[in-house]
C-alpha cells in the first residue's frame, strides 16, 4: 500500500493519459470509451481512500520536481504532497467523478461527440487531482486553469447551440477576472518570498509586511470568487447550466466551484493572517448566499433552481471562511458536493425522463420515477438542513460558529436558510408532487444512472456524522453541535418547507400575486447582475471595440495599408518623368553629378 | 599651369559638344576630343614632372595604348551608330527616345 501512496503523481498522470486515449482512440474503444475512462476518477478514489486509511498527519509523503528557473530569487517547482484535507478532497472529487461517469452512460447513450466528452471528464479528473495534490502554488495554478479549460469545454459541449456556446464563453471570461487575481496573487508572492510552495510561503507569511499579506489574502480572494461563483462574479455559475447535467453535477456543484473554499482552506495560515480579507470573504459568502438563495425562489427552470443553490451554498462555505471556520467550511464542501451532486444527478434522471428542464411541464413524477423521486426527497432534505441529513450538521456547524463571531451576518444566513428550506420545497412539489402537467412519457433512466444516486442518497445521510472525524483528518477545529442553533435551524427549515410546498400549490400561485408578481422576474433573472454587467461592461467595452474598428481599423490601419498603393504609384510616376530617354539629358546629370561629387570631397578634403 | 588649362579647355570643350550636339556621329567626335585631352594631360604631366616623381617610360605606353583604344572605341562606335541609322532611319538623338520610362 505504501508503495501505491508514493506514486502521487498517478492521480494526475494517470487521467491525463486516459483523456489522451479515450480521446484518440475512442472511435476505436467504442461503447468501453466510458469503460476505460472512469479508471482514472476510481484511481483518484482508490488513492484518497487508502491516504486516508493510512494516516495522513503531518504530509509525509511528497516529492517535486524543478519547473523553471525564472530570472529571480529562486526556482520554480511543482510538487505534490498528500495530507488530510488533500486525502479528503482526493476522495470528493474521485467519488463524484466515477459516479458522474456512471450516470453519464445512461444520460448521453446516443449523443454525438462521446469520446470527447469521456476524454474531457478524464483530464477534467486529472486537472482537478493536481489542484489538490499540489504542494505549491504553481500546481495549483496550472490544475486551476486546467479545470477551467475543462468548466470551458464541457459546458460548451453541444457547441452546436448558441447558448451552450456564449456560455461556455461566459463562464471562462469571467472566471478569467478572478484568475488573474490569483496570479497577481502568486506573483506578489514570488516577489516577497521567493519560493511558491506552501511550506516556504506559511513559513515566511508571519514576517511578511501587513499591507503584502493582505494584497496577497485579497488576491486570493479574487481567484476564490471568480471560481466560486461569489458575488460579484457570480454570473457565469446559472448559464454554465447550458452543460450537460452531469458535467454540471460534478464540476458546478460538487468540485470545482468548491475549489475557491478549498484554495482559501489551503492557504489557511497566510489568509487567516489578514483580519481585513476576512471581513471581505465574511461580507461575500454572507451577500452571496442571501442573494443567490432570494434568486433561487422564483427560478422556473430545475437546473436553475439548483445552479443559484449552489452559489448560495458556497456563500455559507465563504462566510464561515470569513470567521475563520475553514474546518466547517471544508465540512459543508464535503457534505455540499454529495448532496448537490445527488441532487443534479437526480435533476438530470428528471431531465432525462421527461424531457424537459421546466418545472412547469413536470408534477407528479415521483410515482413515475420512485428511484429518483426517493433520493431526490434525500438530496432535498440534506440541502434544506433536516436532521440527520448530511446538510443539517455542516450548516450548523456554519451557523453556529458565525453566530457567535458576527451575530448580524448570522440572522442574514438564517434567512438564507429559510429561503433554502423555501425553494427546495417548491421545486419538489412542482417537480415530484401533484399531478403531471407535461405531455411526454416520464420514466426511469437504466441502472447506471440509479446506481449513483442511490449511493449518494446513502452518503447524503451518512457523511453527516463524520463531522468529528473530517475535523481530525484536516486538522481543523470542531465545534460541538449546538442545541440551540440546531433547534433554531431545523425549526427555520420546517416553516421553509412548509411555506414553499403552499407556494407551490396550484391553489396558491404565490409568484403571480403582488408584490411578489412584480419582483419575480427580477429575482429569475438573478437580480438583475446580467443586465448590469451588459450596461456596465461589456456595453462599453463593445462601444469601445465599435470605435477600434470603425475608426482606428478601417480609418488608420487601413488608410495606411490602402494609401500604400497611390503612394508608390505616384512616386514611380514622379521618377518615370526622370527616365526620358534622352541620352543627352542622362549625360547632363551624369557631369552634374560628377561635379558635385568633386565639389563635395574637395570641400571635405580640405583640412586634409 | 598651362598644360592644365589647356587640356581642362579640350576637356570642358568637349564636354560641351556631347551634351549639345544632336547628332550621334558629332558626339562620338566630342567624346574622342575628351579622351584625347586626358592623355594629353597624361602625357604632359610626365614630362614637365609632378611631386610623385617621373614614370615617363611607364606612362608613354599608357598614352599610346589609350589612342589604340580610342581607335578601338571608334570603330565599335561608328559601327553602332551605323546599326542605329538603319533600324531607326535617324541618328539625332533627340529622335531615340525608346527606353522613354
Amino acid at each position: 500500500m505504501s508503495a501505491f501512496l508514493d506514486l502521487g503523481w498517478s492521480v494526475v498522470l494517470l487521467p491525463l493519459a486516459l483523456a489522451v486515449v479515450v480521446a484518440f482512440s475512442g472511435r476505436l474503444l467504442g461503447r468501453l470509451a466510458p469503460a476505460v475512462a472512469i479508471i482514472a476518477p476510481l484511481w483518484v478514489l482508490a488513492y484518497g481512500v487508502l491516504s486516508l486509511v493510512d494516516g495522513v498527519h503531518g504530509s509525509s509523503r511528497a516529492g517535486s520536481v524543478e519547473w523553471l528557473t525564472p530570472g529571480g530569487p529562486g526556482s520554480l517547482t511543482v510538487g505534490w504532497a498528500v495530507d488530510g484535507l488533500t486525502a479528503v478532497m482526493l476522495v470528493v472529487v474521485g467519488l463524484v467523478a466515477t459516479l458522474v461517469v456512471l450516470f453519464s452512460v445512461g444520460y448521453m447513450h446516443g449523443e454525438g461527440g462521446l469520446p470527447r466528452y469521456f476524454a474531457a471528464l478524464c483530464l477534467f479528473t486529472a486537472a482537478m487531482s493536481m489542484l489538490v495534490v499540489a504542494d505549491g502554488f504553481v500546481g495549483l495554478f496550472i490544475g486551476w486553469e486546467l479545470v477551467g479549460a475543462c468548466s470551458y469545454l464541457l459546458i460548451g459541449f453541444w457547441f452546436t447551440r448558441p447558448a451552450a456556446a456564449n456560455a461556455a464563453v461566459k463562464a471562462f471570461l469571467t472566471t478569467r477576472v478572478g484568475d488573474v487575481g490569483l496570479f497577481l496573487a502568486l506573483a506578489l508572492l514570488w516577489r516577497e518570498v521567493g519560493d511558491l510552495s506552501y511550506a516556504a510561503v506559511f513559513a515566511a507569511a508571519p514576517s511578511l509586511p501587513a499591507a503584502t499579506v493582505t494584497a496577497a489574502s485579497l488576491l486570493l480572494l479574487v481567484g476564490a470568487v471568480g471560481k466560486s461563483a461569489q458575488f460579484p462574479l457570480q454570473i457565469w455559475l446559472p448559464d454554465a447550466m447550458e452543460g450537460p447535467t452531469p458535467v454540471s453535477a460534478l464540476i458546478h456543484a460538487a468540485t470545482m466551484v468548491a475549489a475557491g473554499v478549498f484554495l482559501i482552506a489551503r492557504a489557511w495560515p497566510l489568509f487567516s493572517l489578514s483580519a481585513a480579507a476576512l471581513t471581505v470573504t465574511l461580507a461575500i459568502g454572507g451577500l452571496t448566499a442571501v442573494g443567490a438563495a432570494a434568486a433561487a425562489l422564483a427560478q422556473t427552470d430545475i437546473k436553475k433552481v439548483l445552479a443559484y443553490s449552489t452559489i448560495s451554498q458556497l456563500g455559507f462555505m465563504f462566510a464561515a471562511l470569513g470567521v475563520g471556520a475553514w474546518g466547517a467550511a471544508v465540512f459543508h464542501l464535503v457534505t455540499h458536493a454529495v448532496f448537490k451532486a445527488l441532487l443534479f444527478l437526480g435533476s438530470g434522471s428528471v431531465i432525462h425522463g421527461s424531457g424537459t428542464q421546466e418545472l412547469e411541464e413536470m408534477g407528479g413524477l415521483f410515482r413515475k420515477m420512485p428511484v429518483t423521486g426517493a433520493t431526490w426527497l434525500v438530496g432535498a432534505g440534506a440541502l434544506a438542513g433536516l436532521p440527520p441529513l448530511a446538510g443539517f450538521f455542516s450548516k450548523d456547524e456554519i451557523l453556529h460558529d458565525v453566530a457567535g463571531a458576527e451575530p448580524l451576518w448570522a440572522i442574514i444566513l438564517f434567512g438564507a436558510s429559510l429561503m433554502t428550506a423555501f425553494y427546495v420545497a417548491r421545486t419538489t412539489r412542482l417537480a415530484f408532487f401533484d399531478s403531471y402537467r407535461g405531455d411526454g412519457h416520464p420514466h426511469e433512466g437504466g441502472w447506471s444512472m440509479r446506481l449513483p444516486l442511490i449511493v449518494l442518497a446513502t452518503l447524503a445521510v451518512g457523511v453527516g456524522f463524520a463531522g468529528s472525524w473530517l475535523a481530525e483528518t484536516v486538522g481543523a477545529h470542531h465545534g460541538t453541535l449546538d442545541l440551540a442553533v440546531a433547534a433554531g435551524s431545523t425549526l427555520l427549515a420546517l416553516i421553509g418547507l412548509f411555506a414553499g410546498w403552499k407556494a407551490a400549490g396550484t391553489h396558491h400561485p404565490v409568484f403571480a400575486r403582488p408584490p411578489f408578481a412584480r419582483l419575480a422576474p427580477l429575482m429569475r433573472a438573478g437580480w438583475g447582475a446580467d443586465a448590469l454587467v451588459e450596461r456596465v461592461i461589456i456595453g462599453p467595452v463593445a462601444g469601445f471595440s465599435r470605435v477600434l474598428y470603425g475608426f482606428v481599423d478601417r480609418k488608420v490601419v487601413d488608410g495606411i495599408a490602402e494609401g500604400a498603393v497611390p503612394l508608390a504609384r505616384g512616386l514611380g510616376r514622379a521618377f518615370a518623368t526622370l527616365q526620358s530617354g534622352d541620352a543627352q539629358w542622362y549625360a547632363t546629370m551624369l557631369g552634374a553629378g560628377a561635379v558635385a561629387l568633386l565639389a563635395l570631397v574637395s570641400y571635405l578634403g580640405r583640412g586634409l | 599651369m598651362s598644360l592644365l588649362v589647356i587640356t581642362v579647355g579640350l576637356f570642358s570643350l568637349g564636354l560641351y559638344g556631347v551634351l549639345t550636339r544632336r547628332d550621334l556621329v558629332a558626339i562620338l567626335a566630342s567624346i574622342e576630343v575628351m579622351l584625347g585631352s586626358a592623355t594629353l594631360l597624361l602625357v604632359g604631366l610626365a614630362a614637365v614632372g609632378t611631386p610623385m616623381g617621373s614614370h615617363e617610360g611607364a606612362v608613354e605606353a599608357t598614352g599610346v595604348m589609350v589612342i589604340v583604344l580610342a581607335a578601338a572605341e571608334a570603330a565599335v562606335g561608328l559601327a553602332l551608330v551605323i546599326s542605329v541609322a538603319r533600324r531607326f532611319k535617324t541618328t539625332r538623338v533627340d529622335e531615340l527616345t525608346e527606353v522613354k520610362g
